[in-house]
């Protein structure tokens, strides 16, 4: 039957068709439309949107905030991420299962409960951690962060982090232990061991696990929306801002279009450079 | 295989607590017997864990999620049994484009989807209802579904089909009675972390749900645009005890390993 794959996927490709492939044309169909605040969505093809995001620095400064914050959650979750995913990767079970639990876990906790938590940690002054400084002398006033850039990254870091471990340790996964040890036997120190054979080998999953974390940083919503607030906006919640509360979505659209092509690009562009470079690990 | 020494247990241990820590303290303020936020230091109350039930929209917003998930879930594992059937058996001009068609929710920002659905919805008619809502989430969550359940297909032993078929059974029974069986254990897998992920799925959400028709991390996330009290803690710390408890039996049952990353991690 030669036609049994296509008839198996039959329901798939229907509700992608229709369900995802018909409102990502709409939305950038709908960038193209005029808008007013009486007339609503007039569709029509204009480049009036386009045109205002690309020329007003407003926006160049919104889109240069997401991509900062979105690199230093990177570099940070590189930094500190993969050293843990290694020190798991030498524990003997049952350690490294309830922690490997403990770590992966808040991936499967709503990201508002877990930004809540920042919240309640560095508040204002009723953030748990700053009465504590202040009770103790410590500081004066509580220090900078919410609606802080500070604060955001600091809460991404946290939230995507998981991410990050998990990449690294699945690529730790694929190394041969022997490896190590043959070094070791050959006289080589921990930090030459270290250097010269676990981070070459370790890199590739660094730097998938930095993709995906800069790919979820640049488009995170519920994290800077809370930490942020309505004057500290990124991508994403200046689309929220124009959909749901403007109505200008021919500008929102604009937005959201704009991300998803920087964002395909640079993951994509990424992806295949980390696959050329480490064929050899790959293929 | 050497060990951690005291350097790297020390690290361990600041990460695992700057893991925690906010979790933690979310879970630590619910319980406070003050009606503003604040550490419980010598009493501890149930009352905003009772307060719950005089906001009937959180315990309403609870039931729509778990049925949005379960419902979007077993369609999206529904659906991808048979796409992950074809994908893995056949060699078929568009494989890997269909795959990677199927798989493209990943990669497409939520917000993105969000906007998206939003203006396909509401110019269909389905804008802010239940049925959007879980159109919505069912391509959200088939990725996480069709990679179980894909996984699971490629590691089916044919030998046992070909038994059947040189037995005399038709196509219908070898699926009916042997394929479906042996891919039940991805499928339930599937499920599940389908369900946890459109349980817990926020961006997207915000922009399909209308009033009526919110989930609890919706509602969770309005809650706080207004005011950060001591309710909403109580309501996430209920979250993250259930979070938890389906966690630990989830590991358990298939291991979180293979459920995050696809396979399980050769033992040491």
């Amino acid at each position: 039957m030669r036609a049994a794959p296509y008839l198996l996927s039959l329901p798939a490709l229907m509700l992608f068709a229709g369900v995802v492939v018909v409102p990502l044309a709409m939305t950038v169909a709908l960038s193209f439309h005029d808008w007013g605040q009486y007339k609503g969505i007039e569709p029509v093809f204009i480049l009036k949107n386009w045109r205002e995001v690309l020329e007003d620095t407003y926006y160049y400064e919104i889109f240069g905030r997401t991509f900062r914050i979105a690199i230093t959650v990177t570099v940070l979750a590189a930094l500190f991420g993969a050293p843990e995913a290694y020190i798991l990767n030498r524990m003997k079970s049952p350690w490294r299962g309830i922690f490997l639990l403990v770590i992966l876990g808040p991936l499967l906790i709503s990201v508002v409960a877990r930004t809540l938590g920042w919240a309640l940690l560095f508040g204002g002054n009723s953030g748990v951690v700053n009465k504590a400084l202040m009770s103790l002398g410590v500081i004066s006033s509580p220090p900078p962060f919410m609606f802080t850039e500070t604060g955001v990254i600091v809460a991404l870091a946290h939230v995507l982090m998981p991410y990050m471990v998990l990449a690294v340790w699945a690529a730790l996964q694929r190394l041969d232990p022997q490896i190590e040890n043959a070094a070791v036997a050959l006289g080589a120190g921990p930090f030459t061991v270290l250097r010269r054979i676990v981070l070459p080998q370790a890199l590739p999953g660094i730097l998938s696990g930095a993709v995906i974390v800069f790919a979820l940083a640049a488009s995170a919503f519920a994290t800077p929306a809370i930490i942020g607030g309505r004057r500290l906006k990124v991508a994403s919640t200046l689309a929220y801002d124009e959909f749901l509360n403007t109505l200008n979505w021919p500008l929102g659209a604009v937005v959201a279009v704009l991300l998803l092509i920087a964002l395909v690009l640079i993951v994509q562009g990424s992806n295949r450079w980390v696959e050329r470079r480490y064929a050899q690990v790959f293929g | 295989m050497s060990r951690n020494g005291p350097v790297a247990l020390t690290y361990h241990a600041l990460f695992v607590t700057f893991m925690l820590a906010p979790i933690l303290v979310v879970c630590f303020v619910a319980f406070t017997p003050e009606g503003y936020l604040s550490f419980p230091t010598h009493t501890w109350s149930l009352r905003w864990f009772r307060a719950i039930a005089r906001y009937p929209e959180f315990i309403a917003a609870f039931w729509r999620s778990l049925a949005l998930g379960a419902l979007s879930s077993a369609v999206a594992v529904a659906i991808s049994v048979p796409a992950a059937l074809a994908i893995a058996r056949y060699r078929f001009a568009g494989r890997d484009a269909m795959t990677a068609l199927f798989m493209s929710p990943l990669m497409i920002p939520h917000i993105v989807l969000g906007v998206a659905f939003l203006r396909f919805f509401t110019q269909i008619g389905l804008g802010g209802t239940f049925a959007g809502l879980v159109l919505a989430h069912i391509v959200i969550v088939l990725p996480f579904a069709l990679r179980l359940t894909l996984a699971s297909a490629i590691g089916l032993d044919r030998s046992i089909e070909h038994a059947a078929v040189s037995l005399g059974a038709s196509e219908w029974t070898v699926l009916r009675r042997i394929t479906l069986p042996l891919v039940v254990p991805g499928l339930m897998s599937g499920w599940a972390l389908a369900f946890i992920n459109s349980f817990d799925e926020v961006t997207m959400t915000v922009f399909v749900s209308a009033p009526g028709t919110v989930t609890l991390p919706v509602q969770m996330f309005l809650y706080i645009q207004d005011n950060i009290d001591p309710l909403v803690t109580s309501v996430s710390a209920c979250v993250i005890a259930l979070t938890a408890t389906a966690l630990i039996v989830l590991d358990r049952a298939y291991g979180l390993e293979r459920l995050l990353v696809g396979r399980a991690g050769h033992g040491r």
